[in-house]
């Protein structure tokens, strides 16, 4: 580690700067590391103490052809002493790897803010492909900013040379080279990249050795090299106390999941095929055969629902992951788990659609699929987690409202937050609220699969392998109360009523929504889902400024929370934002025809900004 | 799962009046089905039927054991789903030539590619009864029907044909009017560790009576039909002097005590032998139409395959609860 003295100790006059939050954005070819760098720069920043948000954002090809526009790769992370609920807007430091990744991103640094460039990487080939004419690094065309130049891959190979490695895998460390550099712009040590590094490659300890001396040699270059003026402390944020670790949404999820099959006390099942951006959910719990963790990679996301259904209908907390395209293709599906009042939970993370859209990009345009996406009257829960960490909890909800009142549970999170990471207060399972499942007590000696509780009206669940409960269910018609196929008129609209009225019933047993901000006033800014982040930041900031504004996040969806019309009567306008054309606006329309709703979308497969954000409310007040 | 109880057929009948039409062949499996449980040494509530859509699939209705009638095609999908959830269940796919083959026919072959513990029951009539009479992915070449009235132009699968292509252990094959030899094929393919597919050429009496008589027919049928059993000469017919050799790469059908022809001179039906070669001859003959278990060779089920790597896991594991994965790793206090 890197003392503090020997930071002091330094060959020239040197500001060391107290700043709040910083924004900094790697970016490269897609196959630099820039994800692998970004990671480790918000870990080693969590670890000491910081809030972090983080947003990675990537292209859909795995190798682009290198310094191609299109192949750019970028890592954002904003981290703080205050609390940071975004990526951040704008740039302080914007490390480009070649000089497409400049020229694509320079646009959000702000002025005056700090680029760090390979200038190896700014030869006559790349200046071409990135369709520069003059080298930006040499026409005054970056002089509003702070241009700090390195020969990053000269220097790492120099500093690599002895190690006997080829050529393909020293290049391959010049991003630890360029990590060091950020690391000692910022004050931070290196000891958890060091020791992440020893562990990634503990097979390859000569590749661990490498990254970790360019790593080293990149600190101490920054340190002699004086165009690095300045450096700057963001102190630990003040946040509650607790333990904590940095979660990645996804895998936030999938944790979700486990926790609420240990409070269930049943397996989880989990029933997919690979989507991207939902594919680590599996990734992750592929890893935990231990805890009973059965996980089914099936041939088409049809069959990978198909198996969650059977397995829930075998007893186990079954899940699928998904996103759009994947929804599409298992709504007959989550129909017939509908029908069959069984408890699934469908996670969707959702990204840039129509069809397969923008792979890697997000959006929030599953709303409407989510709600009206099944032929029939076939309602079904919809909820929405709203950040990287609350994706566990919400998929804990997820779990125990399907299993509590026996029905499917469509979860969606996006892209943005799925892949975002951020600081999690570890949840203990004891600490988590029970799941108490509907599980028919073996020794029953008569059962009726569609009698009712009168609560929830929620059926019991008979698993097979039970004695003497033996009963069939299934896509048709059921009579009322047995069960059995009845396909009788007024059978049949009971039961679509009474299939209805079960989902609005769930209204009881969620909580009522609040209002971050001013509790009434002149606007009520409305989001939902993954949005949290950035709303929260523009509604802050306003709130700050003296604005009577407040800012309300949906998490339940279908039913909506009980107070939702009394919150909307409290504001002289109400503003719906949303990574769509207005779905969930056109949702409140129907259902609050006598409240005016105004809409603020957009779908251009990236978040919100806070400024966009902030102008547009002005505008509205 | 090992039953003490002794059970009746009418054990398995459920209350549900059973509403396929007249004369159909699905009578004669249910009652099959209903006859060959009690003998599989199972217990009632660890039998699951799981069916799609089609004539065949409303089977489940009228068993009384557990039953999930799914949707089109995704039988497979439920019934995996259910299997690997309950591994001490005896699950039961019943499904139709569409059900199967076309509109499930992905999750068909992936079901015995990954050899699940599962048993097929395939109701092949070459038509779709339930939507009234269109073409299946059995009908033949010229075949009529309401989607080809001028005959169709599809080419046929030949189910077992595409069952081994798609790697199945053990596949048997049996007349729609055969319920002995049914309940018979129903309790070795229940005993049989990995995925088992029967497939029953069963007649449709509405919509193409009569395809399999030329060869089902109780007086052809001995002529026109070989029943194999493993280790026995592939004799048929009614005096039983007709049988198979291998003429170069061909299988063909000769006469004993004729050109010189004995009965040391039969091919001997190998079951269990891994190499497919042979089954799929048998699969594709025409004359005889080849009856019986015709495939069933030894393997690990997938199931069996995912306990051991869990076990394996477990044994290695310092985690020993859900709150050890949460605080193990990188986490750091904050007070």
């Amino acid at each position: 580690m890197i003392s503090n003295e020997d930071n002091n100790n330094q060959h020239f006059a040197r500001e060391n700067h107290k700043i709040d939050t910083a924004v900094i954005r790697f970016v490269g070819d897609s196959g630099d590391g820039m994800q692998l760098t970004g990671t480790q720069f918000s870990d080693t920043a969590a670890l000491f103490g910081n809030d972090v948000a983080t947003f990675p954002n990537y292209p859909s090809e795995i190798r682009a052809p290198q310094g191609s526009l299109y192949g750019v790769s970028g890592f954002q992370v904003q981290f703080g002493s205050v609390e940071v609920s975004t990526p951040g807007d704008e740039l302080d430091l914007l490390v480009a790897m070649n000089p497409a990744a400049l020229k694509t991103n320079l646009f959000a640094l702000k002025a005056g803010g700090t680029i760090i460039v390979d200038t190896d990487a700014f030869n006559k080939k790349n200046l071409e492909k990135a369709k520069y004419v003059n080298n930006p690094l040499e026409d005054g065309s970056l002089s509003n900013y702070r241009l700090i130049n390195a020969d990053i891959t000269a220097l790492t190979r120099e500093s690599l040379k002895d190690l006997g490695l080829d050529t393909k895998s020293i290049a391959r460390s010049k991003n630890m080279f360029t990590l060091g550099m950020v690391y000692f712009m910022y004050n931070r040590p290196l000891e958890h990249s060091e020791s992440y590094l020893n562990k990634k490659f503990k097979s390859k300890p000569i590749i661990a050795e490498a990254n970790i001396k360019a790593l080293k040699t990149g600190f101490y270059y920054a340190e002699t090299l004086e165009l690095m003026s300045s450096t700057y402390v963001v102190e630990p944020a003040k946040m509650e106390a607790g333990t904590y670790r940095v979660v990645m949404g996804n895998d936030a999820t999938a944790w979700g999941f486990i926790a609420a099959a240990e409070k269930a006390g049943l397996n989880l099942f989990l029933g997919s095929y690979p989507i991207t951006p939902a594919t680590d959910i599996l990734h992750e719990l592929v890893k935990y055969r231990h805890f009973g963790i059965k996980t089914f990679q099936a041939e088409d996301e049809i069959a990978g629902i198909a198996s969650a259904i059977g397995a829930s209908f075998a007893g186990s907390l079954a899940i699928t992951t998904t996103s759009g395209p994947g929804l599409a293709l298992k709504g007959e599906a989550i129909g017939l788990a509908m029908i069959a009042e069984l408890p699934i939970v469908i996670v969707d993370v959702q990204r840039g659609g129509p069809s397969t859209g923008l792979p890697t990009k997000t959006e929030q345009s599953d709303l409407l699929q989510a709600m009206y996406g099944r032929n029939g009257e076939s309602p079904v829960i919809i909820i929405a987690a709203s950040t990287p960490a609350n994706c566990f909890e919400y998929a804990f909800e997820a779990s125990k409202l399907a299993l509590e009142h026996m029905t499917p549970v469509i979860l969606l999170t996006d892209g943005f937050i799925a892949n975002g990471s951020a600081p999690w207060k570890i949840k203990s399972v004891k600490d988590l609220p029970a799941i108490k499942t509907k599980l028919v007590p073996n020794g029953t000696v008569k059962y009726e699969a569609y009698v009712r509780d009168e609560d929830r009206l929620a059926r019991s669940w008979a698993l097979p392998g039970t004695p003497g409960l033996e009963h069939r269910i299934g896509g048709l018609e059921k009579d009322k109360v047995t069960g059995c196929v009845n396909q009788g008129p007024e059978n049949h609209e009971y039961m679509c009523k009474i299939r209805a009225e079960k989902i609005k019933r769930v209204a009881d047993f969620i909580p009522n929504i609040e209002v971050d901000y001013a509790q009434e006033g002149d606007l009520l800014v409305v989001g939902w889902g993954g949005t949290f982040g950035n709303i929260h930041a523009a509604v802050k900031e306003m709130a700050d400024a003296g604005y009577k504004i407040g800012h309300a996040q949906f998490n339940y969806i279908n039913p909506l929370p009980k107070n939702t019309a009394e919150l909307f009567s409290r504001y002289k306008k109400i503003v719906v934002c949303e990574l769509n054309l207005g779905q969930l606006v056109k949702m409140f329309r129907s259902e609050f025809n006598n409240i005016e709703f105004s809409q603020y979308n957009k779908v251009q497969g990236l978040p919100f900004t806070k400024s966009e954000l902030t102008q547009h409310f002005k505008g509205l007040i | 799962m090992e039953s003490n109880v002794k059970y009746t057929f009418k054990d398995f009948a459920s209350d549900q009046e059973v509403r396929w039409c007249p004369g159909c062949d699905d009578y004669v499996v249910l009652r099959a089905m209903q006859k060959a449980l009690p003998d599989m040494g199972i217990k009632k509530e660890d039998v699951v039927f799981v069916s799609g859509i089609g004539c065949s699939s409303r089977f489940p209705y009228y068993m009384d054991a557990y039953g999930f009638h799914g949707i089109h095609g995704r039988a497979p999908g439920i019934a995996t789903g259910v299997k690997l959830a309950n591994p001490s269940l005896s699950v039961w796919i019943m499904t139709g030539d569409g059900d199967a083959m076309a509109i499930g026919g992905n999750h068909f072959i992936h079901l015995l590619r990954r050899n699940i513990d599962i048993n097929i029951v395939l109701f092949n009539n070459e038509i779709y009864g339930l939507t009234k009479g269109q073409f299946s992915p059995t009908s033949l070449i010229g075949q009529k029907t309401k989607s080809s009235p001028y005959g169709n132009t599809q080419t046929p699968f030949i189910a077992g044909e595409l069952a081994i292509g798609a790697k199945a252990r053990f596949y048997a094959r049996v007349g729609g009017n055969e319920p002995k030899t049914m309940t018979d094929i129903f309790i070795q393919a229940e005993s049989y560790k990995g995925t088992s597919l029967i497939e029953i050429l069963q007649n449709c009496v509405i919509f193409n009576d009569g395809c399999f008589t030329h060869f089902t027919d109780k007086d052809v049928k001995e002529d026109m039909q070989l029943y194999v059993e493993h280790g026995k000469p592939m004799i048929f017919g009614k005096e039983k002097n007709k049988g198979l050799v291998l003429n170069g790469l061909k299988l063909e059908v000769v006469t004993i005590g004729e050109n010189g022809v004995s009965e040391a001179d039969i091919l001997i039906h190998d079951a269990v032998e891994q190499d497919p070669t042979l089954h799929l001859m048998l699969i594709r003959l025409h004359y005889p139409m080849v009856m019986g278990v015709i495939r069933k060779i030894d393997d690990i089920t997938f199931e069996e395959r995912e306990y051991q790597l869990t076990e394996a896991i477990k044994s290695k594991s310092n985690f020993n609860s859900v709150d050890d994965l949460f605080f193990a790793g990188e986490t750091y206090d904050v007070k």
